[in-house]
């Protein structure tokens, strides 16, 4: 979020210099939308459905075959690590029941990284 | 229990020694795959797995003791007695398909057929009984079929589950098939049997608490709500490995298909020793 926030004012910043301010609300939305739809994909039940298997907060009735999914940022500092986990979990468990979701292309590439945007939110 | 399966390991090695008694490692699997629930669930009495996700959630156990109490298959087993009594066109019945006793027919299924070389389910042996009289088959999942199997069930209550896995080439290939489905990843899911029913059982996918795969085949046919929506609710046990196949987007085999038939040979195996409790409810 800190990160978001940072490169939205210097955008903003730039986008005043620039005398045109319009140039930052593209990309406030931008980031505000990817995090809102990587949780409609993540909930819904025919796409990512992480609810089957983890707490997340915002989601009701959730499964415990998962750990719950929080403090997210601090255990995955490295978003492409958090990347790896949730598009191809048998990479560090290859006996995992976390679904693949990359390679069996359950999701596609710019789906999940919607879902990692929101993932990193938690 | 477990002092039961050393002395029974001791026994069956003296008689390697003395008899040459062909060990089975179908046997070794059944001691591994008990321990395991035992553990996981200890205060689950064996016989009790018998009653799937309720012999290890109490929250949900009352509310489908007092279902039983006027179960939605009663009337499902009257249809299906009046079925097994009425002669086909020929003259005979079902009875005379079966070399046992109506209360022992559904207990001396599955079993591998030395003769044909494959596993026969009671579903099978009941349409190769109308087969052999001329009358057209069953559907496999749903309608008469479960109505003969709730009435065979019911008859059958009370005595255990004994499946032989002879150590035959044949019958072994089967079992292990069988247990191949069980354990391997399936479907754009990429989900087993096993991640569900052995390793998660207890926890909760969603809403819905996964039950031990020990003493899943006991209660078959079974009636569920969700099955009642467009049907008389019942369903036969290939009707539900299509369904769990189904859930991980597999495409689920044909019920009866051999791959089934050898799920059912691994999977009542697994239950040896247990008590046959059909029809059963569930959720
Ligand atoms: C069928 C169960 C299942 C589903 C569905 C599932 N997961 Fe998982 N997930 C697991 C399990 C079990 C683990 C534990 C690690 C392992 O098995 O290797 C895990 C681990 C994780 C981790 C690592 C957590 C940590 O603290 O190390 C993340 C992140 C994660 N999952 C995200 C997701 C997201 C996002 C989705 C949906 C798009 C999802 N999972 C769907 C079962 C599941
Ligand atoms: C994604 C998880 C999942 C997988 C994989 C799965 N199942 Fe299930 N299964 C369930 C759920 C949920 C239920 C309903 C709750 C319960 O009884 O466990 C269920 C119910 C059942 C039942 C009915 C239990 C009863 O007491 O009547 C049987 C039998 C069964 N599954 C067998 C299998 C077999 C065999 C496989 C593999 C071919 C399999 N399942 C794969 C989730 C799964």
């Amino acid at each position: 979020m800190r990160h978001t926030a940072i490169t939205v004012s210097t955008a903003t910043a730039i986008a005043v210099v620039l005398g045109s301010l319009s140039l930052s609300i593209p990309t406030v939305s931008q980031a505000e939308s990817s995090v809102d739809e990587g949780k409609k994909i993540a909930f819904d039940r025919k796409k990512g459905n992480c609810l089957a298997c983890h707490q997340i907060e915002g989601g009701s009735l959730p499964g415990n075959i998962g750990p719950p999914l929080i403090a997210m940022k601090a255990r995955f500092p490295d978003k492409q690590v958090l990347k790896a986990q949730i598009s191809n979990p048998q990479k560090n468990n290859p006996n995992t029941i976390m679904p693949p979701f990359g390679p069996h292309e359950i999701l596609s590439a710019g789906e999940i990284d919607m879902v990692v945007e929101f993932i990193h939110t938690l | 229990m477990k002092k039961i399966a050393v002395t029974f390991t001791t026994l069956c090695t003296l008689a390697v020694l003395m008899l040459g008694c062909a060990s089975n490692p179908a046997e070794k699997d059944l001691n591994d795959f008990r321990d395991y629930y035992s553990k996981r669930f200890p205060d689950t009495p064996t016989n009790d797995f018998i009653n799937g996700v309720y012999s290890i959630d109490k929250g949900s156990r009352d509310q489908w003791e007092s279902l039983e109490e006027f179960p939605p298959y009663e009337i499902i087993i009257e249809k299906g007695e009046k079925l097994f009594n009425t002669p086909f066109k020929n003259g005979k019945t079902y009875a005379s398909c079966f070399s046992v006793p109506v209360d022992s027919i559904k207990s001396s299924y599955p079993y591998f057929d030395k003769k044909r070389k494959e596993v026969i389910t009671l579903e099978l042996a009941l349409n190769d009984c109308r087969k052999a009289n001329d009358e057209e088959p069953l559907k496999y999942k749903t309608g008469a079929i479960t109505h003969l199997g709730a009435y065979l069930a019911f008859q059958g209550r009370g005595k255990t589950v004994n499946v032989t896995i002879d150590s035959s080439k044949e019958s072994l290939e089967w079992y292990n098939r069988g247990k191949q489905h069980f354990y391997a990843k399936r479907g754009q899911l990429n989900m087993s049997c096993a991640d569900c029913h052995y390793y998660n059982a207890g926890n909760r996918i969603r809403a819905d608490i996964l039950s031990p795969a020990l003493g899943h085949t006991t209660h078959f046919p079974v009636y569920r709500n969700k099955w009642a929506t467009d049907g008389d609710g019942m369903g036969t046990l290939h009707r539900r490995y299509g369904g769990c196949n189904k859930q991980v987007r597999a495409k689920p085999f044909e019920a009866q298909s051999e791959e089934y038939r050898a799920l059912e040979y691994f999977h009542t195996y697994m239950s040896n020793g247990l008590t046959l409790n059909g029809p059963g409810v569930r959720k």
